[in-house]
């Protein structure tokens, strides 16, 4: 059977299973949307390519399988950039399609035209630019398994409009021919037989679990380590709901807004069981000084994020649901009570962020309340900054990949796009989306895609008047010389309404409940202005240079 | 230390540029780059000097291997190994001392290559540091122009560095060639 390159394309997403693409056309990708609605595809019409990418992204973390985005050449495929890098530095699987000139062109600085295979070295798994309509098929076969498998990320591939239009035979291949490439995804038997020594040594170990145990599915294996062994839990950011925080061996989330519970405890600790994760500096607080006295097991898939940035024990390459079968064998009963005991007299002393009573509206108080009028059972998706934070330290999450953030890159902007994508992929759960005034901002434009897609999307907008995060630090380290963080509107209400969205509006705690509610009564997306007191810091804090043992209180 | 790092990668558009991408990015230092085909179509070798310690030079392979078109890389820095470099020189030579700089060619058996009214063209191969004092003796004479390729190196024996064994460092010290 022959087909233009466009229909291959599209058929060849139909066989990776894809149903959803987000996305803008433009003069180069045309081809492409002209032929769509043969397919059975949806597409969803982003406003700005960068809504596209995070769309996407979003749909793939909440599935934990590939989503897709499109675009046209130059513009549209460089506004991808910023959503691509977001996912890679998140290994969200991600396949990005974007047209480019006709090949004749490429070279000649036509209009439109930009290498942007060039440009997403640095922030994809892999790129392609296809220069045969008879590579598209392996290409993009190859492209959605770079995507999910191994350690996830994105793709990019690029095909030039007269290839898109070119006619070739179409088969799509069974498997791929990668020889470069080959994740390790069973654990060497000996490198597990020395950590499940370590393990039966340790005095006071914490399991430190990342993203990688959601990417992995391999919830209830982490569950069955913690509990056979009795090692308590702490998790990164991207980790947050891979445990059950209100498990008795769940202590929260470490690093530089981490509780200080789980920051002693990481400080105080003989052994570190590093699961799915890659110690990054927001983790870690000053590398040199990371939790003195522990040894460190690591497990992850990727070799190169073992030894990159902390010096490791007892490395450990391989999927991580596969390894913890593994070790799951060869660990024994155990129990940390003393150990336990002063991690939970730590907590006494300085318990989870709490939202204190206030005549004024604290920031805290709409993302606490949204938790408990939910009964911590929605995803949330939660954009970059002072409220982000709050949303990690205040809700408390219980079902695996129901807390979505951009983690890594700390995109602002992430939040609306990817709830977007989040309810797509998971029609049955409520989602709210808990974003700033300044990130808000940043693709308010993506309002109109949740319109007219219908998206019932709950948006809790923590509204103090100011880029928080950044004041925060002009607080601490610049004097409060509050140079460029004051924002000045717009009125939420009014825009919401004009893009057709009911909007509600709180200014007093005793509001914060009843809009929550009836945010919830509405059908279709709503948007929450909870304007909130500006002047308000996020603790506890590690200050840069600091180790995770010096965590700010207050 | 400098080590000495082999690289095996398809032989295809934008693999260099997805290399040398990846040394900027991860902010390695490295002193030398040669590459070129091998005996397997397809597949061309790049020879690289890495300046760092041991845990810098680990990630550098790591990285390397993550890189989907690369096959291969190994650290021959502690292997018997042939060094070779080659360096084209031309030199100021005015009759008068051209005697002297054919006599310093002699010693090192680097070759005359071209001859002209006020200058010579030598070709010189060898490891580094011959390279580097051969130079040294003619800079009195003055370096009009100079190209160097860059080290290229083979391993000692009769085994290929294709057939070393070893999948990407999977234990975390090793250096790619004796990964568990």
């Amino acid at each position: 059977m022959k087909l233009n390159g466009s229909r291959i394309v599209a058929q060849s997403l139909v066989e990776e299973g894809v149903k959803v693409i987000f996305g803008i056309p433009g003069g180069a990708i045309m081809p492409f949307y002209d032929v769509l609605p043969e397919f059975p595809i949806h597409h969803v019409l982003a406003r700005h390519e960068q809504g596209a990418a995070h769309m996407a992204d979003g749909y793939g973390r909440a599935t934990r399988d590939v989503g897709v985005c499109c675009a046209t050449s130059g513009p549209g495929a460089i506004n991808l950039v910023s959503g691509i890098a977001t996912a890679y530095l998140d290994s969200s699987p991600l396949v990005a399609i974007t047209a480019n000139v006709p090949t004749p062109l490429i070279g000649k600085d036509a209009f439109q035209e930009c290498d942007i295979t060039g440009i997403t070295i640095p922030v994809t798994k892999h790129n392609y630019l296809v220069e045969r309509v008879q590579d598209i098929a392996r290409v993009m076969k190859e492209a959605f398994y770079l995507a999910r498998t191994g350690r996830p990320g994105p793709v990019l591939v690029d095909i030039p409009k007269d290839v898109l239009m070119a006619e070739t035979v179409f088969s799509y291949p069974k498997s791929v021919d990668l020889p470069g490439y080959n994740p390790t995804v069973r654990g060497n038997m000996a490198q597990i037989r020395k950590a499940a020594a370590l393990i039966k040594e340790a005095r006071r170990p914490v399991i430190l679990a990342g993203q990688g145990v959601l990417i992995s599915h391999a919830e209830r294996e982490l569950l069955q380590l913690a509990e056979t062994t009795g090692i308590p839990v702490i998790t990164t950011l991207l980790g947050i709901s891979s445990f059950p925080e209100s498990h008795p061996l769940s202590f929260g989330l470490v690093g530089l807004h981490g509780m200080a519970y789980a920051n002693y405890a990481v400080h105080d600790s003989d052994l570190i069981v590093a699961i799915g994760m890659r110690f990054d500096d927001r983790a870690t607080g000053k590398m040199e000084e990371f939790a003195p006295n522990a040894k460190v097991v690591h497990i992850d898939i990727d070799p190169a994020e073992i030894g990159k940035n902390i010096r490791v024990t007892v490395p450990i390459v391989g999927d991580v649901k596969n390894v913890l079968e593994q070790l799951n064998r060869e660990v024994a009963p155990a129990d940390h009570a003393a150990w336990i005991d002063q991690i939970c007299a730590w907590r006494m002393k300085h318990p989870a962020t709490e939202v204190r009573p206030s005549e004024k509206l604290l920031p805290q108080l709409p993302i606490k309340t949204i938790y408990d009028v939910t009964k911590g059972e929605a995803i949330v998706v939660a954009d970059v900054g002072q409220h982000q934070m709050w949303a990690a330290q205040l809700y408390w999450f219980n079902e695996p990949n129901t807390f979505i953030t951009s983690g890594g890159m700390g995109t602002m902007g992430f939040s609306l796009p990817a709830a977007i994508g989040v309810k797509m992929a998971r029609p049955e759960k409520e989602v709210w989306v808990v974003v700033g005034d300044g990130s808000l901002q940043m693709t308010v434009q993506e309002l109109a895609t949740a319109v007219q897609e219908k998206v019932d999307i709950k948006i809790a907008l923590i509204n103090n008047f100011c880029l928080g995060m950044v004041r925060q630090l002009q607080d601490f380290f610049y004097e409060k010389n509050y140079v460029a963080t004051p924002l000045s509107g717009p009125d939420w209400v009014k825009l919401a309404d004009a893009y057709g969205i009911p909007a509600l509006r709180a200014n007093r705690p005793e509001q914060v409940r009843s809009v929550v509610e009836e945010a919830r009564r509405i059908q279709g997306p709503v948007l929450i202005d909870f304007q909130v007191e500006t002047e308000e810091n996020v603790y506890p804090m590690v200050v840069p240079g600091k180790s995770l043992g010096e965590v700010m209180v207050k | 230390m400098k080590h000495t790092l082999v690289a095996l990668m398809e032989d295809r558009p934008g693999v260099l540029s997805r290399v040398i991408t990846l040394f900027r990015r991860r902010n390695f230092n490295i002193d030398s780059i040669s590459v070129g085909h091998t005996e397997t179509e397809g597949i061309s070798r790049m020879t690289l000097v890495v300046d760092g310690s041991k845990p810098i030079v680990e990630q550098v392979t790591k990285q390397l291997y993550k890189v989907i078109n690369v096959r291969k890389v190994s650290d021959v820095t502690e292997d018997q190994t042939v060094d070779r470099e080659l360096a084209l020189i031309k030199i100021s030579a005015k009759p008068s001392n051209r005697t002297e700089i054919m006599q310093i060619v002699d010693i090192f058996r680097a070759k005359v290559v071209d001859v002209a009214p006020t200058s010579l063209m030598v070709e010189v191969t060898g490891p580094e540091d011959k390279v580097d004092s051969f130079l040294n003796l003619l800079r009195p004479y003055g370096i009009k122009e100079m190209v160097r390729t860059g080290k290229v190196c083979m391993v000692r024996g009769s085994i290929a560095t294709r057939e070393m064994t070893g999948a990407p460092a999977s234990n975390g010290r090793s250096n790619g060639k004796n990964g568990d």
